[in-house]
């Protein structure tokens, strides 16, 4: 229990916040939900740990 | 240019005999009864054959040849089959194989190789249509004494008593009673033994359907590997799949999705061009074709009481993957010979437990495999299947997304999580694992001869004994070959695969699956894991 990291790990959070914004900045919401689906399998496979993309997906499975 | 040519099928007609039971005045007992005369049923009347328990198969059909259905056979199904005596027929009939290609669109996203090491005696795969594998499997039946196999048997009727069954059989000359000590249920998805004993078969069904086609053409420019297509540009959106198998057939799967309408797609005038649209200007013959909607299922367990369920009765599964008929037969093989050691009084009734747990775990690996693949091949919602695109598109760019392609996870031998085998003392290399089924590799005769590992195991539990002094003392119902005597690992491949040293020893049950190994050997664990193995 509790492999995942929630406490901050960037040393700038603005600017990790803006790459994301940025990247999906003019795109139809398709298009962002196209670009999310290949930045999750990116980001999850170079996590590499399925015990933390499993709380991951809990986390982010909360409602509001 | 396309014909539809129904008289084409590949059929096999037998005959219905009447057998003295019918004119028995009392239900005449017999030790073993099979119902079903499919792969498995056949598999396991055979092997009960060869290890000398008679058996009687009773079928509800006097054909064989009245579908399209499986096509791939997998290696461990081979390995068995050849010890079965009709592995050199199944390769020389099939087409081997063990190269698969993925395409999105146009474009190759994934290419795998299934068998990339040397030195077995068997392929990954050969593709042969599922007709000719039963018939091979009636040849060797007629073969072999003490199989009684009769067609046009429908079994109708099963009464449970403490030590057997009493079994009621429709013929086309009426009715006809039979007791059993044990009835083997291999009579398929549509289990009837399982309807009479009332079993739930549970798991799910899926939405979209498939047309499956065997067409005939002359194709030798299109390689022998299998290649699944996502979206491509002759079928949009959906997928499709082409496969060769024996004498010019090839395999077609083309997916048609949830909301097709299953009897106009059967009609020559919407499915010829639709193969045809596939094939491009090459011509072709339709042998079969049919609508399939695929199940992923289970009963809760396979062993109830004296009636025993193998293959698709117990379990079945969509057929990406191919894990059908190939784990039905490894069903066969497990039960067989744990049967034939309580028919022999080698072993009790707890032994038959093992059958469940260990078919029970390779059930719910396969099915875990075969519903993850129809999954990726059908998303079940947009939001699936963006997600499925995303790993499609990332292929050519990333490894791992390669790998999260599920064009169906071919079959592969379970390794029993089992208490029949006793733990490793010694840390152990090499692929051999326990509980899985033994690696083969190459070997020699010391005459010279050349052979195979597999090829040169027994019927009954063997040990294998790395040449290190003296000729290891057995306890009785083991047989020993030393390896460096008895075969030589000329090659060094054993080594390798097993991890060996000399004085390193092997046991391995009759199903050739690894139930203990040792680096010393010592007659009393030899012994202790033997018994362990027979489930006392
Ligand atoms: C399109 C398709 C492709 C497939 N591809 C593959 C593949 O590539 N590889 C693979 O391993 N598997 C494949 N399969 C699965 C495979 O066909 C089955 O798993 C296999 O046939 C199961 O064998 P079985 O002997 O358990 O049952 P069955 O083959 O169904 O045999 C059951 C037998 O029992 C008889 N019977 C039924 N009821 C009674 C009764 N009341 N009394 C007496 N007899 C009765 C029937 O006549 C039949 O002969 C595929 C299936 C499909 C549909």
């Amino acid at each position: 229990m509790g492999k995942l990291v929630t406490a901050l790990r960037f040393p700038d959070p603005d600017a990790a916040y803006v790459a994301l914004v940025e990247a999906r900045r003019g795109l139809t919401e398709e298009a962002a939900a196209d670009l999310d689906a290949r930045l999750v399998l990116i980001l999850a496979n170079h996590i590499g740990d399925l015990d933390v993309l499993n709380e991951a997906i809990a986390l982010a499975s909360q409602p509001g | 240019m396309a014909e539809s040519a129904a008289d084409r099928k590949v059929i096999y007609h037998y005959t219905y005999r009447r057998s003295p039971d019918q004119d028995a005045r009392a239900a005449v007992c017999h030790p073993v009864v099979v119902v079903g005369a499919g792969p498995v049923g056949l598999t396991m009347a055979i092997d009960l054959a060869l290890r000398g328990v008679d058996v009687v198969v009773l079928d509800d059909s006097d054909r064989i040849g009245d579908g399209s259905r499986g096509i791939c056979w997998s290696k461990r199904t081979l390995e068995i089959l050849n010890r079965l005596g009709i592995g050199e027929r199944l390769l020389e009939k099939g087409v081997t194989w063990k190269l698969g290609k993925v395409f999105l669109g146009e474009k190759p996203v994934h290419a795998f190789d299934l068998l990339p090491e040397e030195g077995h005696r068997m392929p990954a795969f050969i593709n042969l249509q599922q007709y000719y594998l039963e018939k091979a499997l009636v040849d060797r039946a007629d073969e072999i004494d003490g199989i009684d196999l009769r067609w046009k048997n429908r079994l109708v009727g099963l009464d449970r008593g403490n030590d057997g069954a009493h079994l009621t059989i429709e013929t086309p000359e009426g009715c006809y009673a039979l007791d059993a000590d044990w009835v083997i249920a291999a009579d398929g998805a549509r289990s009837a033994v399982r309807d009479l004993l009332g079993l739930p078969f549970v798991g799910q069904t899926f939405e979209d359907k498939f047309l499956i086609a065997d067409v005939t053409m002359l194709a030798d420019d299109i390689p022998t590997e299998r290649r699944f297509w996502f979206d491509p540009p002759f079928h949009s959106g959906q997928s499709a799949l082409i496969h060769r198998q024996a004498e010019d057939s090839w395999r077609i799967d083309l997916q048609l999705g949830a909301d097709a309408d299953a009897d106009a797609e059967l009609k020559p005038e919407r499915y010829l061009p639709r193969i045809g649209q596939m094939l491009g200007d090459r011509h072709f013959t339709v042998d079969w074709v049919s609508i399939y909607r695929f199940n992923c299922r289970r009963i809760e367990r396979f062993v109830h009481g004296r009636v025993i369920f193998v293959g698709d009765s117990a379990h079945q599964v969509s057929p990406f993957g191919a894990r059908g008929a190939n784990s039905g037969i490894q069903d066969a093989e497990n039960l067989t010979w744990k049967l034939v050691a309580v028919l022999k009084q080698q072993a009790g009734l707890a032994l038959l437990d093992s059958y469940d747990r260990e078919r029970m775990q390779a059930a719910d690996e396969n099915i875990g495999h075969s519903t993850r693949s129809t999954d990726f091949i059908a998303p079940h919602s947009p939001a699936e299947r963006r997600l499925r695109t995303a790993v499609l598109l990332l292929a050519p760019k990333a490894e791992f997304a390669q790998r999260m392609i599920n064009s169906g996870r071919l079959s592969t031998a379970t390794v029993y999580d089992t208490p029949l085998s006793t733990p490793d003392e010694n840390p152990f290399g090499g692929t051999a694992q326990l509980g899985g089924p033994a690696p083969d590799a190459p070997v020699s005769r010391p005459d010279g001869g050349e052979c195979h590992l597999l090829d040169a195991l027994g019927r009954g539990f063997e040990l294998l004994y790395v040449a290190d002094g003296a000729r290891p003392n057995v306890p009785d119902g083991i047989e020993v070959l030393v390896i460096g005597k008895d075969l030589l690992d000329s090659a060094g491949l054993f080594a390798d695969r097993f991890d060996a040293r000399p004085g390193s020893a092997y046991l391995l049950r009759p199903d050739q699956h690894l139930c203990a190994r040792w680096r010393h050997f010592d007659a009393d664990k030899v012994r202790a894991a033997h018994r362990r193995a027979l489930g006392h």
